[in-house]
């Protein structure tokens, strides 16, 4: 079974204006979004009200769960704590929890909570009541960022020695870029942000740089196996050659991550949803924006030849 | 036949043999279980065993299986809801002699546990765990901050040339220093001097009776805030540090409400090494020694109370003979980069190795210069919280030790580097160097609340999981197998060997399992499935090309290794 045409031969690089422009015109989009709107972070990084429930009869965690759920209470992480009449609630403030000022006040928390719980069970008891902070905590945060920043420079580190200075900025140059527009829509939409998602954002880059190696393997090899080397015409026939393999891949990678969001439940949503836009983001830029930025820097055959030591044999040959 | 040789068949066969062996403890999961610890009055034997066996017969409760495992009666149930009715219903039958604690009881059989295959523990998110809830103790923090700026204010005066009668910290927590001046020009000369050199301190002016003129130094409110607030970033922060020096991956650690903290820990099983580790605030300090451990001044000290008034006297660790040390401190356990466990090589004994930082490097190699052949000090500093009923109500008191473990002669100058000697053990050894180089609590914490935690997600939420897993990997297996036929296929076998390889590989370095880590597996098999489309496209490719099968598929390996 085949589904694409192994003939196939798109002028890609041919609409490289249009392309790299509409790229240009997201990242630009995306950074204003998250500037503008910000995002919208989940409970990990904000903290939020930490609750203890008593029940005098013994409670299952997923009524407690929907119970909350019914009172307006978004992503609630509910817990037993020693046996089955406690449990222990951590939420994120809603807007009827806050006072005039704007601030959290905790005695609307726990009139919100309460009347949420006691409708189903009168039995329960606010055994306490206490702000949290974020799970992320500052110097965390500062690491994660230290983290993006070395990977990101041990990509280019590796590209530029198994490739070539251009390929490894033309990587980088579309990481941002996916990352940044994968954000964009969390932006955009005002999806939660929590770790997970955050998590699968890095996730994204990882599979997206794959996706980019292949691409740029098959350049070199066509690039070395020419002999008479147009560079536009080479990394067109290196996408077209690839494009197969770069959908197939995607699909299947997609295939588990909608496996992921439909069955999943709401808890590996944000993973699941960050990842499929991801993808779709990543195989976009591998066909349209990698190889015209690749085509700017000026790659050439040059470049990419084996580097041939002086062989004495052969130098000594007329 | 192809060319490829044999030995690297056999190696990947080995490889497969073993990854097998190591993924196949996670197929038994622990079951939920609940642990019995005689306290000082109970005991553990078949009674006991008896006793619970009709408490949950009464509750209607289905046990597994119940044994006596050394000093602990562990019964195991089939869900985590029987095994916290039954926990309930343990509490209530045997009271007040027994410690009733939730335990898991893996069920992976002992061969394999022989050979050091374990499963891998589950997250908080998936199983649960302990929950510890901290109390900081922000009173230490000021009692320490207001008595260096008592030792401040009084260096400061005595610099500036401005005679005073006392400087003394306040009775009352909180309400700073007094100093007391003898002419009211002193007072101003004293109030503009603090004033400029300590920006933190309101100078403010008190009563003067006759001769005595108070003067009022106390730390600002926004100060105070800001101290209280650096106090609990440092305790996180110096927690977050020994949790993962302790080797459990993915704790909560969070601040709740002003002065308290919640840790959440996965897959711990004993709770007592965990506490040790949280709550330990086990410190050093080197001082200069004021003769040795037994001599004649010490003993007198001891004898009659009579301390000088620049010395405390503290008590030798091993043979308790009391011993004099100074006051002032050269460095403690705060300034020091780096600490390792080791063994002294002169005497055997085990010591842990100090690298202090520059502040603390410099002052020690000061001290060392000048005082060779005098004693030094080490004294070991250990916060223990008691916990008594009274009148039905917990009242903790917490009591700091000071113990001298090493006071001996400065045999020449040294800095940066250097061992401490004393030590009990080598455990205790390890222990604090571990406790060194996460880094002292700014402040002491106490275990107020400790219990176990459930799954943040609900049972439900875990099952569904787990079938979108399977779901995921079925659709991939089938396009795989529909789209290349029989390529397809060995790429199936070779995609599920991939999933056993990487869980074996898990298990073995002993990542938590996490739902965000089960879907970065799922994620891992989507895109492994990536290096064989790429060799099957690549083949198809060729074969247009009028290749033989055979030839490419050996050409391709190549390839194939370059671009994975």
């Amino acid at each position: 079974m085949e589904i694409f045409n192994h003939n196939s031969n798109v002028n890609f690089l041919g609409m490289r204006k249009f392309s790299i422009g509409i790229a240009a015109l997201l990242m630009i989009a995306s950074a204003v979004l998250i500037a503008t709107k910000g995002l919208n972070y989940g409970l990990d990084f904000t903290g939020g009200v930490s609750i203890v429930m008593d029940y005098q009869q013994p409670v299952a965690i997923a009524d407690v769960r929907a119970a909350l759920e019914k009172g307006g209470i978004e992503n609630p992480v509910v817990q037993s704590l020693g046996g089955t009449k406690e449990v222990s609630i951590r939420l994120q403030p809603t807007a009827a929890m806050l006072d005039e000022k704007g601030k959290v006040s905790l005695d609307k928390a726990k009139a919100v909570v309460s009347a949420a719980l006691q409708a189903p069970r009168p039995d329960a008891t606010m055994k306490s009541r206490d702000y949290v902070s974020s799970q992320v905590g500052d110097e965390l945060r500062s690491d994660g960022v230290v983290a993006v920043i070395v990977v990101i420079i041990g990509i280019m580190g590796y590209l530029w020695i198994r490739f070539e200075r251009r390929f490894a900025i033309a990587a980088v140059v579309t990481e941002v870029h996916d990352a940044l527009i994968t954000v964009g829509i969390f932006a955009l939409t005002q999806r939660e942000f929590d770790l997970t998602v955050l998590a699968s954002v890095l996730a994204v880059v990882g599979y997206s740089i794959n996706d980019k190696v292949v691409v740029f393997d098959r350049i070199r090899e066509l690039f070395r196996l020419a002999r008479k080397a147009e560079p536009e015409e080479i990394l067109n026939r290196s996408i077209n050659n690839t494009l197969s393999r770069t959908i197939i891949t995607s699909t299947f990678t997609a295939i588990t991550m909608a496996a992921l969001y439909f069955f999943g439940g709401p808890v590996v949503h944000g993973f699941a949803i960050t990842m499929l836009i991801g993808i779709l983001v990543g195989t976009l830029s591998s066909i349209f924006v990698a190889s015209p930025i690749l085509l700017w820097l000026g790659v050439s055959k040059k470049d990419l030849m084996p580097q041939v030591k002086g062989n004495p044999e052969l130098e000594r040959r007329p | 036949m192809s060319d490829f040789p044999r030995w690297k068949y056999v190696l990947v066969a080995v490889v497969l043999v073993l990854a097998t062996f190591y993924a196949l403890p996670n197929v038994f999961q622990p079951v939920p279980a609940v642990q019995i610890i005689a306290n000082h009055n109970g005991v553990v034997d078949a009674a006991l065993q008896q006793k619970v066996a009709g408490a949950l017969k009464q509750q209607n409760i289905a046990y597994t299986n119940m044994a006596i495992n050394g000093d602990h009666l562990l019964t195991s149930f089939a869900n985590g809801d029987a095994q916290k009715s039954a926990a309930d219903a343990i509490k209530l039958a045997l009271g007040d002699d027994y410690t009733v604690a939730f335990n898991l009881e893996s069920t992976v059989p002992g061969w394999l546990r022989a050979v050091g295959a374990r499963s891998m523990p589950l997250g908080l998110d998936l199983q649960g765990g302990v929950h510890f809830l901290m109390e900081v103790d922000q009173n230490d923090v000021l009692d320490k901050k207001e008595s260096g700026y008592a030792d401040d204010i009084r260096n400061l005066l005595r610099q500036k040339n401005i005679r005073y009668d006392s400087v003394s910290r306040n009775a009352t927590r909180g309400q700073g220093v007094a100093v007391v001046l003898r002419s009211a020009d002193d007072r101003v000369a004293a109030a503009n001097a603090i004033a400029v050199e300590y920006p933190d301190l309101g100078v403010q002016d008190g009563p003067n009776t006759g001769d005595r003129f108070v003067l009022n130094a106390v730390v600002k409110p926004e100060k105070l805030r800001e101290l209280s607030l650096n106090t609990i970033r440092q305790n996180l922060a110096t927690l977050r540090n020994r949790i993962n020096a302790l080797g459990v991956s993915e704790p909560i650690i969070q601040q709740q409400g002003d002065s308290r903290i919640v840790v959440e820990l996965a897959g711990v099983q004993d709770t007592t090494e965990a506490k040790k580790l949280i709550g330990a605030t086990a410190t050093l300090q080197y001082r200069p020694g004021i003769g040795y451990a037994g001599d004649p001044q010490s003993v007198d000290a001891a004898r009659t109370g009579n301390i000088p008034p620049n010395a405390n006297l503290y008590y030798m660790r091993d043979t308790r003979q009391p011993v004099l040390v100074d006051k002032k401190i050269i460095a403690t356990g705060d300034e020091l980069t780096d600490a390792s466990s080791t063994f002294d090589q002169q005497s055997g004994s085990p010591a842990v190795s100090v690298t202090l930082n520059s502040s603390g490097a410099r002052k020690m190699q000061d001290f060392t210069n000048s005082n060779v052949g005098k004693p030094m000090a080490v004294v070991y500093i250990e916060r223990v919280v008691d916990t008594k009923i009274v009148d039905g109500k917990e009242v903790r008191t917490p009591t700091i030790t000071y113990s001298v473990i090493n006071d001996a002669r400065i045999s020449g100058p040294f800095g940066k580097q250097f061992q401490t000697t004393g030590l009990r053990s080598p455990k205790e050894a390890s222990e604090l160097a571990l406790l060194l180089k996460g880094g002292a609590l700014a402040a002491p914490v106490d275990i107020i609340e400790e219990g176990v935690i459930g799954p943040s997600l609900g049972q439900d939420n875990i099952a569904k999981g787990l079938k979108a897993v399977l779901i995921g990997l079925g659709l991939v297996l089938l396009a795989a197998a529909v789209y290349y036929k029989l390529f397809g296929l060995v790429a199936d076998v070779a995609l599920f060997f991939n999933l056993v390889v990487l869980v074996a590989i898990m298990s073995m370095i002993g990542v938590t399992l996490t739902m965000p880590g089960i879907a970065g597996i799922v994620l891992t098999l989507g895109m492994a499935i990536d290096s064989n489309v790429l060799v099957c496209e690549r083949i198809r490719e060729e074969l247009r090309n009028g290749s033989t099968p055979h030839a490419l598929i050996h050409g391709h390996r190549k390839l194939k290794t370059l671009s994975v």
